[in-house]
C-alpha cells in the first residue's frame, strides 16, 4: 500500500474530529492490522467515521485514502454520516422471520416514519437492519444502542418506545 | 448465612428482563434484611424459562422461571431461598429433562460456573486440560486432538488434528491461534452462549492450540453483535493474564501465549476464515484463494491455525479426558458431540448438546415441543442461511455430517431453524438469494452478480404465468449450478443449497397464483 504523502489533500477538519483521530491513531495505530480497531475507535468517538477524516486517519496509519475508504465502505458497521441518538439494530434473519420479524419491521418502519439505514426526523433513532444477533432462541430480536431484547412484539416496542420518550 | 442466588447475564437472559430481576431480588433482600449474594451465571440454554434464578439448597440447585422482576417479591413470599414451592418453581434445575437428557461436553459449565471467576472455572473441571497439555510433548497433543476424531465445528466440518498437525509441521518464527467468533449463521448461538457463560474454556483451548503447533499469539475475532461476549472475554483474559495462565510464560513453562479480541465491523462474509483473515489484516473482508492454506500461509503470512469457537472450547476435555473419552460418543465419522442450537417457531427452544445421532425430529419434537405458534411445522432450515430447507418428510435424518450431506443439506454449526405452515418458502429462497447479495464480499462473479440474478429470477418465477414460471425456473437451476460451480467460497457455492431445496420440496409456493393458504 501506498503512502500519501500530498499534505496540500489534507481538509480543515473540527478540532473534536482532528483530536478523535490523533488520540486513537496514537493509541492504537502500532497494533499489527490496525485499521479496524482504530476504526472503531473513531467510530466510538464521534458516532461516525467523517469522510473527511479519511486522508488523516490514512496518513497517520500509512495508508492510502482508498485503502481507509474502501475498508469503511465495506463493512455494514462503519457509518460516514451521524446517526441518531440510539440505533435500532433489527434482525431480519431466518430464527427472526419464522417468529413474525416480517411484520415487526413492517410495523417498527411506519412507526417511526423511517426506512433502513434513516434516522427519525427528531435525530432520536436510527433504524438499521442485521443480520442475526444470536438470539434466535427468543426471536425476534432487537438491539438498541447494546441492550438486546428477545420475543418483541409489535406492542413490545410501542411499548418500549413510549418508555424511552418518559 | 449468605444464601446463593444465580442469575444469568447470558444477552438472551438479559434480552428478557433478567437484569430487572437481579436487581428487584438484591433490592427485596436488602429490605427484608437477608443475606444473599447473587452471582451472575451464563445461560443453562433453557431459553423459555429465561430469565432461570436458581437458589443454591442443601438438595441442589433449584430452579424458577421464568421469572420477571415483578415475580420477585411474591418468590420471596414463597420462601424461595429456601426452595419453597411457587408456580414458577422448576424443582432441582439438573433434573429438567430437557436438560438431564443432554450429553453436555463443551457446555459442561455453561450456566454453572461464574464466568467472571478463574476460581470457579477451576473448581469445576477448568484447567485441567491444560496442565494434561504441558506434560505432553507437542505432537502428543495433536495426535490426541485428531485421534478424538473433533471436526471444526463452525460449520466446513474439517478434521481439527490435521490443520493442527500442517501448522506444527510449518516453519516460521511466528505462528497464531485464530478464533474464529464470527458467528453470523441465523439460528446460531451457542458460541456466543460459551463466550458469555464460560469464556476461560475458549481461552485454555487457544492455550491448549498453541502450545501444540508452537504459536505464541491469539487472536479472537468477534462480531460487533455481541458486546457482552467481548466485556466476558476481556474480563476473563485479563483474569488469566493476572494468574499467569496467559503471558510471557504460561503456567511456568517458559512458553508464552497472548490473546487479544479483536472486533468485527458487520460483514457476514468475515466468517469465512480467510476473509477473517484479511479483515484481521486491516483490510476488506474479501476472501483469498487456497492454496495457500492458512495453517501453511494465513494471518499477515504466517501458519495459522484458525477454528471455531465450540472446536476450540472443546480441545480442553479431550485433553483433560482422553481422546477415546470423546471419540466414543457420535456415529460414523462424526465422532464427540454437538451443541445443537434450536430456534425459530418453537415452543422450547435454546441449546441441546448430545452426541452426533440423534434425528431431526427428536430434536424438533421430543426437545422443541414443537411449534410455539401451535401450527405444524412446515420447513427446518439447517445450517444458517445457506443451509437447505428440509421438509418434514426428512425429519428422520440423523445430526451426521455425512447424513446431511447424503439428503443436499448440510449441518453446518448446528442452527436448526423451524418454520411452521405459514411460512411463504418462494419468499425465503428469494430472501437467501438477497442475504447473498447483500454480503457478497464482491471477489468473485457467480456470487456478486448472481445473487442479484436470482433475485430478479425468483421474482419472475411468483409473478408470471405459466410459460414464463417455466422458463425462468430453468434459469433459477442453471443460475445456481454456476453458483456451485463457480464461486471461490460457501457464501455463493452454497447460497444454492437453500434455494434450490425451497424449489424442489416447496414447489407450490413458487406459482403465484396459488398462494399458500396461510401466508
Amino acid at each position: 500500500m501506498k503512502r500519501a504523502i500530498n499534505i496540500a489533500l489534507q481538509p480543515e477538519l473540527p478540532d473534536d474530529v482532528r483530536s478523535a483521530v490523533m488520540e486513537v491513531t496514537a493509541r492504537l495505530g502500532q497494533l499489527p492490522g490496525a485499521l479496524l480497531p482504530v476504526l472503531h475507535g473513531v467510530q466510538d468517538t464521534l458516532g461516525y467515521i467523517p469522510p473527511d477524516a479519511v486522508p488523516l486517519i490514512a496518513r497517520e496509519l500509512n495508508l492510502s485514502r482508498a485503502d481507509v475508504h474502501g475498508v469503511i465502505s465495506f463493512y455494514h458497521y462503519f457509518r460516514s454520516k451521524p446517526a441518531g441518538r440510539r440505533v435500532i439494530y433489527l434482525c431480519r434473519a431466518e430464527s427472526c422471520q419464522a417468529m413474525g420479524a416480517v411484520t415487526l419491521e413492517k410495523h417498527i418502519k411506519q412507526r417511526l416514519g423511517v426506512d433502513f439505514h434513516q434516522t427519525t426526523a427528531n435525530g432520536a433513532y436510527t433504524l438499521e437492519p442485521v443480520y442475526c444477533l444470536g438470539n434466535c432462541a427468543c426471536s425476534p430480536a432487537m438491539m438498541v444502542d447494546d441492550e438486546l431484547k428477545g420475543r418483541l412484539t409489535p406492542a413490545g416496542f410501542d411499548a418500549w418506545l413510549a418508555a424511552e420518550v418518559k | 448465612m449468605s444464601i446463593t442466588v444465580y442469575v444469568p447475564r447470558d444477552a438472551g437472559a438479559l434480552s428478557l428482563g433478567a437484569e430487572a430481576v437481579a436487581t428487584a431480588i438484591a433490592t427485596e433482600a436488602s429490605r427484608r434484611a437477608v443475606d444473599v449474594q447473587i452471582v451472575r451465571n451464563g445461560s443453562r440454554g433453557l431459553y423459555w424459562l429465561e430469565p432461570l434464578v436458581e437458589v443454591v439448597t442443601p438438595s441442589g440447585r433449584i430452579g424458577y422461571g421464568p421469572v420477571q422482576a415483578e415475580d420477585v417479591g411474591a418468590l420471596f413470599d414463597a420462601d424461595f431461598l429456601h426452595g419453597g414451592e411457587h408456580v414458577l418453581a422448576l424443582g432441582a434445575t439438573e433434573d429438567i429433562p430437557y436438560l438431564k437428557s443432554q450429553q453436555r461436553l463443551t457446555f459442561a459449565r455453561v450456566g454453572i460456573v461464574d464466568p467472571r471467576s478463574i476460581d470457579d472455572y477451576r473448581a469445576h473441571g477448568g484447567y485441567r486440560g491444560l496442565d494434561a497439555a504441558l506434560a505432553m510433548d507437542v505432537a502428543a497433543i495433536v495426535q490426541t486432538v485428531t485421534d478424538s476424531g473433533l471436526r471444526g465445528r463452525g460449520g466446513a466440518a474439517f478434521p481439527t488434528g490435521i490443520k493442527w498437525r500442517t501448522c506444527l509441521d510449518a516453519t516460521a518464527d511466528q505462528k497464531y491461534i485464530v478464533c474464529n467468533a464470527d458467528e453470523g449463521d441465523s439460528g446460531t448461538y451457542a458460541d456466543r452462549m460459551i463466550m458469555e457463560g464460560d469464556p476461560f474454556a475458549l481461552i485454555e483451548g487457544m492455550t491448549i492450540a498453541g502450545l501444540a503447533v508452537g504459536a505464541s499469539h491469539g487472536y479472537i475475532y468477534l462480531r460487533i453483535e455481541y458486546p457482552h461476549a467481548q466485556r466476558a472475554l476481556e474480563a476473563a483474559i485479563a483474569s488469566a493474564e493476572a494468574q499467569g495462565y496467559l503471558g510471557a510464560d504460561v503456567r511456568g513453562s517458559g512458553k508464552p501465549f497472548r490473546l487479544e479480541v479483536r472486533m468485527a465491523a458487520g460483514a457476514y462474509i468475515c466468517g469465512e476464515e480467510t476473509s477473517l483473515l484479511e479483515s484481521l489484516e486491516g483490510r476488506r473482508g474479501q476472501v483469498r484463494f487456497k492454496p495457500p492454506l492458512p495453517a501453511i500461509e494465513g494471518l499477515f503470512g504466517k501458519p495459522t491455525v484458525i477454528n471455531n469457537v465450540v472446536t476450540l472450547a472443546s480441545v480442553p476435555i479431550i485433553l483433560d479426558k482422553g481422546m477415546a473419552f470423546y471419540r466414543d460418543y457420535g456415529m460414523g465419522r462424526s465422532r464427540g458431540t454437538l451443541p445443537i442450537q434450536l430456534a425459530g417457531n418453537l415452543k422450547r427452544a435454546g441449546l441441546v448438546e448430545r452426541a452426533f445421532g440423534l434425528t431431526l425430529r427428536e430434536l424438533i419434537e421430543d426437545y422443541g415441543g414443537g411449534t410455539a405458534s401451535g401450527r405444524s411445522v412446515r420447513a427446518v432450515q439447517v445450517g444458517g442461511p445457506l443451509g437447505a430447507y428440509i421438509p418434514v418428510s426428512q425429519l428422520d435424518t440423523p445430526v451426521d455430517y455425512e447424513a446431511f450431506i447424503a439428503i443436499g443439506g448440510m449441518l453446518g454449526h448446528g442452527g436448526v431453524v423451524v418454520f411452521d405452515d405459514s411460512v411463504d418458502m418462494a419468499a425465503q429462497a428469494r430472501y437467501a438469494m438477497e442475504f447473498c447479495a447483500i454480503e457478497s464480499c464482491g471477489k468473485c462473479t457467480p456470487c456478486r452478480i448472481g445473487s442479484t440474478r436470482g433475485v430478479e429470477v425468483i421474482d419472475r418465477i411468483v409473478a408470471g404465468d405459466r410459460t414464463e414460471r417455466e422458463r425462468n425456473e430453468i434459469l433459477l437451476r442453471d443460475l445456481c449450478q454456476t453458483m456451485l460451480d463457480g464461486s471461490l467460497c460457501a457464501l455463493g457455492g452454497m447460497v444454492p443449497l437453500p434455494v434450490l431445496s425451497a424449489l424442489d420440496h416447496f414447489s407450490e409456493d413458487f406459482s403465484g397464483t396459488a398462494h399458500h393458504a396461510a401466508a
